[in-house]
Protein backbone atom coordinates (compact mmCIF):
# COMPACT_ATOMS: atom_id res chain seq x y z
CA UNK A 1 0.00 0.00 0.00
CA UNK A 2 2.94 2.32 0.53
CA UNK A 3 4.14 2.52 -3.08
CA UNK A 4 0.58 3.11 -4.43
CA UNK A 5 0.04 5.81 -1.75
CA UNK A 6 3.19 7.67 -2.82
CA UNK A 7 2.41 7.11 -6.50
CA UNK A 8 -1.10 8.51 -6.07
CA UNK A 9 0.25 11.58 -4.29
CA UNK A 10 2.95 12.04 -6.95
CA UNK A 11 0.26 11.88 -9.62
CA UNK A 12 -1.81 14.49 -7.75
CA UNK A 13 1.24 16.73 -7.54
CA UNK A 14 2.40 16.19 -11.14
CA UNK A 15 -1.01 16.78 -12.65
CA UNK A 16 -1.05 20.23 -11.01
CA UNK A 17 2.26 21.26 -12.56
CA UNK A 18 1.93 24.13 -15.01
CA UNK A 19 4.96 22.97 -17.00
CA UNK A 20 2.99 19.89 -17.97
CA UNK A 21 0.18 21.95 -19.44
CA UNK A 22 2.59 24.27 -21.20
CA UNK A 23 4.16 21.26 -22.91
CA UNK A 24 0.72 19.82 -23.68
CA UNK A 25 -0.23 23.14 -25.26
CA UNK A 26 2.88 23.13 -27.47
CA UNK A 27 2.26 19.50 -28.37
CA UNK A 28 -1.26 20.40 -29.51
CA UNK A 29 0.08 23.33 -31.53
CA UNK A 30 2.57 20.97 -33.11
CA UNK A 31 -0.21 18.49 -33.96
CA UNK A 32 -2.25 21.30 -35.50
CA UNK A 33 0.87 22.42 -37.36
CA UNK A 34 1.12 18.98 -38.97
CA UNK A 35 -2.19 19.74 -40.75
CA UNK A 36 -0.83 23.04 -41.99
CA UNK A 37 2.37 21.39 -43.12
CA UNK A 38 0.36 18.78 -45.00
CA UNK A 39 -1.50 21.50 -46.88
CA UNK A 40 1.77 23.06 -48.02
CA UNK A 41 3.34 19.78 -49.09
CA UNK A 42 3.21 18.12 -52.45
CA UNK A 43 2.76 14.38 -52.09
CA UNK A 44 1.28 12.18 -49.43
CA UNK A 45 -0.33 14.59 -47.00
CA UNK A 46 -1.52 11.90 -44.66
CA UNK A 47 2.01 10.62 -44.25
CA UNK A 48 3.19 14.10 -43.23
CA UNK A 49 0.46 14.34 -40.60
CA UNK A 50 1.37 10.91 -39.22
CA UNK A 51 5.11 11.68 -39.26
CA UNK A 52 4.84 15.06 -37.54
CA UNK A 53 2.15 13.76 -35.17
CA UNK A 54 4.13 10.77 -33.91
CA UNK A 55 7.30 12.88 -33.76
CA UNK A 56 5.46 15.42 -31.60
CA UNK A 57 4.15 12.74 -29.25
CA UNK A 58 7.67 11.36 -28.85
CA UNK A 59 9.40 14.73 -28.37
CA UNK A 60 6.89 16.38 -26.04
CA UNK A 61 6.40 13.15 -24.12
CA UNK A 62 10.16 12.98 -23.57
CA UNK A 63 10.27 16.63 -22.48
CA UNK A 64 7.46 15.98 -20.00
CA UNK A 65 9.27 12.92 -18.64
CA UNK A 66 12.55 14.82 -18.29
CA UNK A 67 11.20 18.03 -16.77
CA UNK A 68 8.83 16.28 -14.36
CA UNK A 69 11.16 13.40 -13.54
CA UNK A 70 14.05 15.65 -12.64
CA UNK A 71 12.00 17.99 -10.44
CA UNK A 72 9.68 15.71 -8.46
CA UNK A 73 12.27 14.00 -6.25
CA UNK A 74 14.33 17.18 -5.99
CA UNK A 75 11.26 19.14 -4.82
CA UNK A 76 10.71 16.69 -1.97
CA UNK A 77 14.33 17.18 -0.89
CA UNK A 78 14.39 20.93 -1.46
CA UNK A 79 11.13 21.59 0.37
CA UNK A 80 12.13 19.13 3.08
CA UNK A 81 8.89 17.16 2.83
CA UNK A 82 11.17 14.15 2.52
CA UNK A 83 12.09 14.48 6.23
CA UNK A 84 8.64 13.48 7.41
CA UNK A 85 8.12 10.98 4.59
CA UNK A 86 11.31 9.01 5.19
CA UNK A 87 10.77 9.07 8.96
CA UNK A 88 7.74 6.86 8.30
CA UNK A 89 8.21 3.09 7.99
CA UNK A 90 9.01 3.09 4.29
CA UNK A 91 12.10 1.89 2.49
CA UNK A 92 13.83 4.42 0.32
CA UNK A 93 13.31 2.24 -2.75
CA UNK A 94 9.56 2.35 -2.03
CA UNK A 95 9.71 6.13 -2.07
CA UNK A 96 11.56 6.17 -5.42
CA UNK A 97 9.26 3.58 -6.98
CA UNK A 98 6.21 5.48 -5.74
CA UNK A 99 7.54 8.62 -7.40
CA UNK A 100 8.33 6.67 -10.56
CA UNK A 101 4.93 5.02 -10.93
CA UNK A 102 3.12 8.27 -10.10
CA UNK A 103 4.97 9.96 -12.91
CA UNK A 104 4.41 7.07 -15.29
CA UNK A 105 0.68 7.33 -14.61
CA UNK A 106 0.81 11.06 -15.35
CA UNK A 107 2.72 10.48 -18.58
CA UNK A 108 0.33 7.73 -19.61
CA UNK A 109 -2.63 10.07 -19.26
CA UNK A 110 -0.86 12.90 -21.05
CA UNK A 111 0.23 10.62 -23.89
CA UNK A 112 -3.27 9.19 -24.11
CA UNK A 113 -4.73 12.70 -24.35
CA UNK A 114 -2.23 13.76 -27.03
CA UNK A 115 -2.77 10.51 -28.95
CA UNK A 116 -6.52 10.96 -28.89
CA UNK A 117 -6.23 14.43 -30.40
CA UNK A 118 -3.74 13.14 -32.95
CA UNK A 119 -6.06 10.29 -33.97
CA UNK A 120 -9.03 12.67 -34.20
CA UNK A 121 -7.05 15.03 -36.49
CA UNK A 122 -6.08 12.06 -38.61
CA UNK A 123 -9.65 10.76 -38.65
CA UNK A 124 -10.86 13.97 -40.27
CA UNK A 125 -8.46 13.28 -43.15
CA UNK A 126 -8.82 9.54 -43.61
CA UNK A 127 -12.22 8.84 -41.99
CA UNK A 128 -10.70 5.66 -40.59
CA UNK A 129 -8.97 4.88 -37.33
CA UNK A 130 -5.53 3.46 -37.97
CA UNK A 131 -5.04 1.08 -35.10
CA UNK A 132 -1.51 0.33 -36.29
CA UNK A 133 -0.48 3.76 -35.07
CA UNK A 134 -1.17 2.58 -31.54
CA UNK A 135 1.78 0.20 -31.83
CA UNK A 136 4.13 3.11 -32.47
CA UNK A 137 2.50 5.08 -29.62
CA UNK A 138 2.82 2.12 -27.24
CA UNK A 139 6.55 1.93 -27.92
CA UNK A 140 6.83 5.70 -27.44
CA UNK A 141 5.32 5.06 -24.01
CA UNK A 142 7.93 2.35 -23.29
CA UNK A 143 10.62 4.84 -24.27
CA UNK A 144 9.11 7.41 -21.88
CA UNK A 145 9.20 4.83 -19.08
CA UNK A 146 12.95 4.49 -19.60
CA UNK A 147 13.54 8.24 -19.90
CA UNK A 148 11.58 8.82 -16.67
CA UNK A 149 13.77 6.29 -14.86
CA UNK A 150 16.88 8.08 -16.17
CA UNK A 151 15.51 11.49 -15.08
CA UNK A 152 14.81 10.13 -11.60
CA UNK A 153 18.29 8.58 -11.46
CA UNK A 154 19.94 11.94 -12.16
CA UNK A 155 17.64 13.76 -9.74
CA UNK A 156 18.81 11.53 -6.85
CA UNK A 157 22.18 13.27 -6.83
CA UNK A 158 21.90 16.42 -8.93
CA UNK A 159 19.95 19.66 -9.31
CA UNK A 160 16.96 19.83 -11.71
CA UNK A 161 18.85 21.91 -14.29
CA UNK A 162 21.82 19.55 -14.45
CA UNK A 163 19.57 16.49 -14.30
CA UNK A 164 17.47 17.83 -17.18
CA UNK A 165 20.62 18.44 -19.18
CA UNK A 166 21.96 14.94 -18.49
CA UNK A 167 18.59 13.36 -19.30
CA UNK A 168 18.33 15.35 -22.54
CA UNK A 169 21.81 14.13 -23.49
CA UNK A 170 20.65 10.57 -22.77
CA UNK A 171 17.64 11.12 -25.05
CA UNK A 172 19.75 12.55 -27.88
CA UNK A 173 22.51 9.96 -27.56
CA UNK A 174 19.86 7.26 -27.40
CA UNK A 175 18.46 8.34 -30.74
CA UNK A 176 21.83 8.87 -32.43
CA UNK A 177 23.88 5.96 -31.09
CA UNK A 178 22.68 3.61 -33.86
CA UNK A 179 24.87 5.72 -36.18
CA UNK A 180 27.89 3.97 -34.65
CA UNK A 181 26.86 0.70 -36.23
CA UNK A 182 28.09 1.66 -39.72
CA UNK A 183 31.64 2.74 -38.69
CA UNK A 184 31.94 -0.36 -36.47
CA UNK A 185 31.19 -2.58 -39.46
CA UNK A 186 33.72 -0.74 -41.58
CA UNK A 187 36.49 -0.80 -38.94
CA UNK A 188 39.28 -3.34 -39.10
CA UNK A 189 39.36 -5.83 -36.23
CA UNK A 190 41.44 -4.56 -33.35
CA UNK A 191 41.30 -2.67 -30.12
CA UNK A 192 39.63 0.33 -31.78
CA UNK A 193 36.76 -1.78 -33.06
CA UNK A 194 36.40 -3.59 -29.70
CA UNK A 195 36.29 -0.31 -27.78
CA UNK A 196 33.79 1.26 -30.17
CA UNK A 197 31.61 -1.83 -29.98
CA UNK A 198 31.79 -1.75 -26.17
CA UNK A 199 30.78 1.90 -26.25
CA UNK A 200 27.90 1.14 -28.60
CA UNK A 201 26.71 -1.65 -26.28
CA UNK A 202 26.91 0.60 -23.24
CA UNK A 203 25.17 3.59 -24.84
CA UNK A 204 21.37 3.56 -24.84
CA UNK A 205 19.68 2.77 -28.12
CA UNK A 206 16.27 4.37 -28.04
CA UNK A 207 15.76 3.58 -31.72
CA UNK A 208 14.76 0.13 -30.44
CA UNK A 209 11.43 1.74 -29.58
CA UNK A 210 11.06 3.57 -32.87
CA UNK A 211 8.47 1.93 -35.08
CA UNK A 212 7.26 5.20 -36.59
CA UNK A 213 8.75 4.65 -40.06
CA UNK A 214 7.23 1.17 -40.37
CA UNK A 215 3.83 2.32 -39.18
CA UNK A 216 3.69 5.52 -41.23
CA UNK A 217 4.87 3.83 -44.45
CA UNK A 218 2.77 0.72 -43.88
CA UNK A 219 5.85 -1.49 -43.89
CA UNK A 220 5.54 -5.02 -42.57
CA UNK A 221 6.11 -5.31 -38.84
CA UNK A 222 6.94 -8.90 -37.91
CA UNK A 223 5.77 -9.76 -34.43
CA UNK A 224 9.23 -11.03 -33.41
CA UNK A 225 10.62 -7.45 -33.36
CA UNK A 226 8.34 -6.48 -30.48
CA UNK A 227 9.67 -8.82 -27.80
CA UNK A 228 13.36 -7.74 -27.98
CA UNK A 229 12.26 -4.10 -27.80
CA UNK A 230 10.03 -4.75 -24.80
CA UNK A 231 12.72 -6.78 -23.03
CA UNK A 232 15.37 -4.16 -23.80
CA UNK A 233 13.14 -1.44 -22.35
CA UNK A 234 12.19 -3.49 -19.31
CA UNK A 235 15.71 -4.51 -18.32
CA UNK A 236 17.28 -1.12 -19.10
CA UNK A 237 14.60 0.60 -16.97
CA UNK A 238 15.11 -1.93 -14.18
CA UNK A 239 18.87 -1.38 -14.29
CA UNK A 240 18.50 2.43 -14.15
CA UNK A 241 15.98 2.26 -11.28
CA UNK A 242 18.27 -0.14 -9.37
CA UNK A 243 21.14 2.31 -9.85
CA UNK A 244 18.95 5.19 -8.64
CA UNK A 245 17.97 3.18 -5.55
CA UNK A 246 21.59 2.34 -4.84
CA UNK A 247 22.55 6.03 -4.86
CA UNK A 248 19.44 7.16 -3.00
CA UNK A 249 19.62 4.61 -0.18
CA UNK A 250 22.95 5.93 1.14
CA UNK A 251 22.21 9.59 0.68
CA UNK A 252 22.21 11.96 3.67
CA UNK A 253 19.32 14.43 3.82
CA UNK A 254 20.83 17.39 5.61
CA UNK B 1 13.54 0.84 33.39
CA UNK B 2 13.25 -0.13 29.71
CA UNK B 3 14.51 2.51 27.34
CA UNK B 4 12.59 4.12 24.50
CA UNK B 5 15.69 5.49 22.84
CA UNK B 6 19.32 4.59 23.37
CA UNK B 7 22.14 6.39 21.63
CA UNK B 8 25.72 5.23 22.18
CA UNK B 9 28.89 6.94 21.01
CA UNK B 10 27.27 8.66 18.02
CA UNK B 11 29.67 10.38 15.63
CA UNK B 12 28.76 12.29 12.49
CA UNK B 13 30.77 14.50 10.20
CA UNK B 14 29.91 16.34 6.99
CA UNK B 15 32.11 17.39 4.13
CA UNK B 16 31.49 21.00 3.15
CA UNK B 17 32.89 23.56 0.73
CA UNK B 18 34.21 23.50 -2.84
CA UNK B 19 37.31 21.72 -1.65
CA UNK B 20 35.58 19.27 0.70
CA UNK B 21 36.62 19.75 4.29
CA UNK B 22 35.43 17.38 6.97
CA UNK B 23 33.48 19.01 9.79
CA UNK B 24 32.74 16.95 12.87
CA UNK B 25 29.20 17.70 14.07
CA UNK B 26 28.56 14.95 16.61
CA UNK B 27 31.53 13.92 18.74
CA UNK B 28 30.36 10.88 20.66
CA UNK B 29 26.77 11.45 21.78
CA UNK B 30 25.47 8.94 24.31
CA UNK B 31 22.09 9.24 25.97
CA UNK B 32 19.19 7.14 27.16
CA UNK B 33 15.54 8.14 27.10
CA UNK B 34 13.35 6.13 29.46
CA UNK B 35 9.89 4.97 28.48
CA UNK B 36 7.03 7.20 29.49
CA UNK B 37 9.04 10.36 30.12
CA UNK B 38 9.38 13.74 28.44
CA UNK B 39 13.03 14.18 27.57
CA UNK B 40 14.33 17.64 26.70
CA UNK B 41 17.29 17.98 24.34
CA UNK B 42 18.85 21.38 24.78
CA UNK B 43 21.64 23.13 23.00
CA UNK B 44 22.57 26.35 21.24
CA UNK B 45 22.18 26.71 17.46
CA UNK B 46 24.54 24.43 15.58
CA UNK B 47 25.24 22.22 18.59
CA UNK B 48 24.01 19.10 16.79
CA UNK B 49 20.43 18.63 18.07
CA UNK B 50 18.78 18.25 14.66
CA UNK B 51 21.69 16.14 13.38
CA UNK B 52 21.15 13.73 16.29
CA UNK B 53 17.43 13.53 15.52
CA UNK B 54 18.11 12.93 11.80
CA UNK B 55 20.48 10.09 12.70
CA UNK B 56 17.78 8.51 14.86
CA UNK B 57 15.26 8.75 12.02
CA UNK B 58 17.63 7.40 9.38
CA UNK B 59 17.63 10.62 7.36
CA UNK B 60 21.40 10.73 7.68
CA UNK B 61 23.83 7.94 8.45
CA UNK B 62 26.23 8.23 11.39
CA UNK B 63 29.96 7.65 10.91
CA UNK B 64 29.84 5.36 13.92
CA UNK B 65 27.75 4.67 16.97
CA UNK B 66 24.68 2.68 17.84
CA UNK B 67 21.04 3.75 18.01
CA UNK B 68 18.20 1.62 19.33
CA UNK B 69 14.55 2.62 19.33
CA UNK B 70 12.35 0.66 21.74
CA UNK B 71 15.16 -1.88 21.84
CA UNK B 72 15.09 -2.43 18.08
CA UNK B 73 17.65 -1.23 15.49
CA UNK B 74 16.59 2.31 14.60
CA UNK B 75 16.42 1.71 10.83
CA UNK B 76 14.17 -1.34 11.10
CA UNK B 77 10.58 -0.87 9.97
CA UNK B 78 9.14 -2.24 13.26
CA UNK B 79 11.04 0.54 15.07
CA UNK B 80 9.85 3.19 12.61
CA UNK B 81 6.24 1.98 12.96
CA UNK B 82 6.46 3.19 16.57
CA UNK B 83 7.94 6.64 15.91
CA UNK B 84 6.15 9.92 15.34
CA UNK B 85 8.23 12.84 14.13
CA UNK B 86 7.65 16.58 13.81
CA UNK B 87 10.52 18.43 12.06
CA UNK B 88 11.65 21.95 12.78
CA UNK B 89 9.83 24.53 10.60
CA UNK B 90 7.67 21.85 9.01
CA UNK B 91 6.70 22.13 5.38
CA UNK B 92 4.25 19.73 3.83
CA UNK B 93 2.57 19.06 0.48
CA UNK B 94 0.75 22.36 0.29
CA UNK B 95 -1.74 21.36 -2.40
CA UNK B 96 -3.46 19.02 0.07
CA UNK B 97 -5.92 20.00 2.76
CA UNK B 98 -5.47 18.87 6.36
CA UNK B 99 -7.77 15.87 5.92
CA UNK B 100 -6.14 14.64 2.69
CA UNK B 101 -2.70 15.19 4.18
CA UNK B 102 -3.38 13.06 7.24
CA UNK B 103 -5.02 10.37 5.11
CA UNK B 104 -1.93 10.23 2.89
CA UNK B 105 0.46 9.89 5.82
CA UNK B 106 -1.71 7.29 7.53
CA UNK B 107 -1.42 5.09 4.43
CA UNK B 108 2.35 4.90 4.93
CA UNK B 109 1.88 2.70 7.97
CA UNK B 110 1.22 -1.01 8.24
CA UNK B 111 -2.57 -0.85 8.58
CA UNK B 112 -3.86 -1.54 5.10
CA UNK B 113 -6.39 1.27 4.91
CA UNK B 114 -4.54 3.79 7.02
CA UNK B 115 -6.08 5.46 10.04
CA UNK B 116 -9.84 5.67 10.07
CA UNK B 117 -11.72 8.90 9.43
CA UNK B 118 -12.64 9.14 13.11
CA UNK B 119 -8.97 8.96 14.14
CA UNK B 120 -8.13 11.74 11.69
CA UNK B 121 -10.98 13.91 12.97
CA UNK B 122 -9.86 13.30 16.56
CA UNK B 123 -6.32 14.38 15.71
CA UNK B 124 -7.51 17.50 13.93
CA UNK B 125 -9.57 18.34 17.00
CA UNK B 126 -6.65 17.57 19.31
CA UNK B 127 -4.46 20.17 17.57
CA UNK B 128 -7.31 22.69 17.29
CA UNK B 129 -7.69 22.77 13.51
CA UNK B 130 -11.36 21.75 13.20
CA UNK B 131 -12.24 24.91 11.30
CA UNK B 132 -9.35 24.48 8.85
CA UNK B 133 -9.71 20.78 8.07
CA UNK B 134 -10.67 21.50 4.46
CA UNK B 135 -8.28 24.40 3.87
CA UNK B 136 -5.25 23.76 1.66
CA UNK B 137 -1.99 23.67 3.62
CA UNK B 138 -0.56 26.48 1.45
CA UNK B 139 -2.96 28.83 3.25
CA UNK B 140 -1.81 27.70 6.69
CA UNK B 141 0.17 30.03 8.96
CA UNK B 142 3.41 28.80 10.54
CA UNK B 143 1.61 28.00 13.76
CA UNK B 144 -1.07 26.02 11.92
CA UNK B 145 1.60 24.05 10.05
CA UNK B 146 3.19 23.25 13.41
CA UNK B 147 -0.17 21.94 14.63
CA UNK B 148 -0.89 19.81 11.56
CA UNK B 149 2.72 18.61 11.79
CA UNK B 150 2.04 17.43 15.33
CA UNK B 151 -1.13 15.70 14.13
CA UNK B 152 0.78 13.76 11.45
CA UNK B 153 3.38 12.79 14.05
CA UNK B 154 0.61 11.14 16.07
CA UNK B 155 -1.25 9.46 13.18
CA UNK B 156 0.22 6.03 13.95
CA UNK B 157 -0.30 6.27 17.72
CA UNK B 158 3.48 6.16 18.22
CA UNK B 159 5.17 5.01 21.40
CA UNK B 160 8.06 7.41 20.84
CA UNK B 161 7.31 10.96 19.69
CA UNK B 162 10.27 13.00 18.45
CA UNK B 163 9.63 16.73 18.24
CA UNK B 164 12.22 19.12 16.83
CA UNK B 165 11.49 22.60 18.16
CA UNK B 166 7.75 21.96 18.48
CA UNK B 167 7.01 25.28 20.16
CA UNK B 168 8.75 27.55 17.67
CA UNK B 169 6.50 29.91 15.73
CA UNK B 170 3.58 29.56 18.11
CA UNK B 171 1.87 32.35 20.04
CA UNK B 172 1.72 32.02 23.86
CA UNK B 173 -1.74 30.41 23.71
CA UNK B 174 -0.60 27.97 21.00
CA UNK B 175 2.48 27.10 23.04
CA UNK B 176 0.35 26.31 26.04
CA UNK B 177 -1.95 24.11 23.97
CA UNK B 178 0.94 22.15 22.47
CA UNK B 179 2.56 21.84 25.91
CA UNK B 180 -0.70 20.40 27.20
CA UNK B 181 -0.78 17.91 24.30
CA UNK B 182 2.80 16.83 25.09
CA UNK B 183 1.99 16.31 28.77
CA UNK B 184 -1.13 14.37 27.75
CA UNK B 185 1.00 12.11 25.55
CA UNK B 186 3.18 11.29 28.55
CA UNK B 187 0.09 10.63 30.66
CA UNK B 188 -1.05 8.17 27.98
CA UNK B 189 2.25 6.31 28.44
CA UNK B 190 4.05 7.62 25.37
CA UNK B 191 7.65 8.81 25.41
CA UNK B 192 8.41 12.31 24.13
CA UNK B 193 11.85 13.41 22.98
CA UNK B 194 11.89 17.10 22.22
CA UNK B 195 14.49 19.64 21.34
CA UNK B 196 13.74 23.26 22.09
CA UNK B 197 15.28 26.65 22.54
CA UNK B 198 12.43 27.79 24.76
CA UNK B 199 13.86 26.85 28.12
CA UNK B 200 10.85 27.89 30.19
CA UNK B 201 8.75 25.34 28.33
CA UNK B 202 11.34 22.61 28.79
CA UNK B 203 11.52 23.46 32.48
CA UNK B 204 7.75 23.27 32.76
CA UNK B 205 7.18 19.89 31.13
CA UNK B 206 10.37 17.84 30.92
CA UNK B 207 11.25 15.07 33.35
CA UNK B 208 14.84 14.78 32.23
CA UNK B 209 17.11 16.81 29.99
CA UNK B 210 20.40 16.49 28.14
CA UNK B 211 22.48 19.50 27.18
CA UNK B 212 24.51 19.30 23.99
CA UNK B 213 27.25 21.81 23.27
CA UNK B 214 29.47 21.60 20.21
CA UNK B 215 28.53 18.02 19.45
CA UNK B 216 29.03 16.69 22.95
CA UNK B 217 26.62 16.01 25.80
CA UNK B 218 27.83 18.17 28.66
CA UNK B 219 25.28 16.93 31.15
CA UNK B 220 22.11 14.90 31.39
CA UNK B 221 19.79 13.83 34.12
CA UNK B 222 16.66 14.69 36.02
CA UNK B 223 15.84 18.35 35.89
CA UNK B 224 15.60 18.62 39.69
CA UNK B 225 19.05 17.12 40.14
CA UNK B 226 20.63 19.44 37.60
CA UNK B 227 19.23 22.67 38.96
CA UNK B 228 20.20 23.48 42.51
CA UNK B 229 17.56 24.64 44.99
CA UNK B 230 20.01 27.25 46.32
CA UNK B 231 18.54 30.75 46.72
CA UNK B 232 20.23 33.15 44.32
CA UNK B 233 18.51 36.38 45.43
CA UNK B 234 15.11 37.76 46.39
CA UNK B 235 13.17 40.32 44.40
CA UNK B 236 11.06 42.68 46.53
CA UNK B 237 8.56 45.08 44.92
CA UNK B 238 7.67 47.84 47.34
CA UNK B 239 6.23 51.36 47.48
CA UNK B 240 5.83 54.31 49.88
CA UNK B 241 9.51 54.26 50.83
CA UNK B 242 12.23 56.79 50.23
CA UNK B 243 14.67 55.09 47.84
CA UNK B 244 17.64 56.62 49.71
CA UNK B 245 16.60 54.76 52.85
CA UNK B 246 17.17 51.47 51.06
CA UNK B 247 20.84 52.19 50.44
CA UNK B 248 23.02 49.26 51.40
CA UNK B 249 20.12 46.80 51.66
CA UNK B 250 20.11 45.65 48.07
CA UNK B 251 20.36 46.65 44.48
CA UNK B 252 17.55 48.85 43.18
CA UNK B 253 16.76 47.34 39.78
CA UNK B 254 14.21 49.94 38.71
CA UNK B 255 11.44 52.30 39.72
CA UNK B 256 8.06 52.50 38.01
CA UNK B 257 4.86 54.27 39.05
CA UNK B 258 6.28 54.85 42.55
CA UNK B 259 7.18 51.20 43.01
CA UNK B 260 10.75 50.12 43.60
CA UNK B 261 12.09 46.72 42.55
CA UNK B 262 14.82 45.74 44.95
CA UNK B 263 17.16 42.80 44.43
CA UNK B 264 18.39 41.50 47.80
CA UNK B 265 21.16 38.91 47.76
CA UNK B 266 21.69 38.61 51.49
CA UNK B 267 18.90 36.69 53.31
CA UNK B 268 19.52 38.58 56.57
CA UNK B 269 18.83 41.91 54.82
CA UNK B 270 15.33 40.80 53.80
CA UNK B 271 14.14 41.16 57.42
CA UNK B 272 15.67 44.63 57.61
CA UNK B 273 13.86 45.72 54.44
CA UNK B 274 10.51 44.42 55.83
CA UNK B 275 11.07 46.27 59.13
CA UNK B 276 11.92 49.48 57.25
CA UNK B 277 8.75 49.22 55.18
CA UNK B 278 6.68 48.74 58.37
CA UNK B 279 8.36 51.68 60.05
CA UNK B 280 7.82 54.03 57.13
CA UNK B 281 4.24 52.73 56.57
CA UNK B 282 5.13 51.60 53.08
CA UNK B 283 3.79 48.60 51.23
CA UNK B 284 5.29 45.34 49.99
CA UNK B 285 3.58 44.24 46.76
CA UNK B 286 5.56 41.07 46.17
CA UNK B 287 8.51 39.15 47.54
CA UNK B 288 9.87 36.52 45.19
CA UNK B 289 12.81 34.27 46.07
CA UNK B 290 14.77 33.34 42.91
CA UNK B 291 16.42 29.93 42.79
CA UNK B 292 18.55 28.73 39.88
CA UNK B 293 16.54 28.26 36.66
CA UNK B 294 17.23 25.96 33.76
CA UNK B 295 18.23 29.07 31.82
CA UNK B 296 20.88 29.97 34.41
CA UNK B 297 22.18 26.40 34.31
CA UNK B 298 22.07 26.24 30.52
CA UNK B 299 23.89 29.56 30.07
CA UNK B 300 26.49 28.44 32.59
CA UNK B 301 27.08 25.19 30.69
CA UNK B 302 27.16 26.76 27.23
CA UNK B 303 29.57 29.49 28.27
CA UNK B 304 31.67 26.83 29.96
Amino acid sequence: MKIPAIAQMTFKEAIRDRVLYLLLFFALISLAFSRLLALLTVGDRIRIIKDVGLGSLSLFGALMAILMGTSLVYKEIDKKTIFTLLSKPIHRYQFLLGKYFGLILTLFIMLAAMSLIFLVILFFHTFTIEWKLLVAILFIFFELCLITAVAILFSTFSTPILSSLFSLCFYLIGHLSWGLEAPINKMKPGIGKTLTRALYTFLPDLENFNFKTEVVNNLPLPSQVYLPAVLYGFFYTLFVLALATLIFRRRDFI
Amino acid sequence: MASALEIADLHKSFKTGFIPKKKQILKGISLTVNRGEIFGYLGPNGAGKTTTIKCVLGLIFPDRGDIRVLEKPHLSLPAKEQIGFLPENPYFHDYLNANEFLQYYSRLFKRRDGAGDQKIQDLIKLVGLEKSAHVRLRKFSRGMLQRIGLAQALINEPRLVILDEPLGGLDPLGRKEIRDVIVRLRDEGKTVFLSSHILQDIEMICDRVAIIVDGRIVNQGELRSLISEKLLFTEILLSGIDEKALAGMGESVGTQAGRILLKVSDEEKIGRVIKLVEAQKGKIHSLVPRTETLEDYFVGKVKG
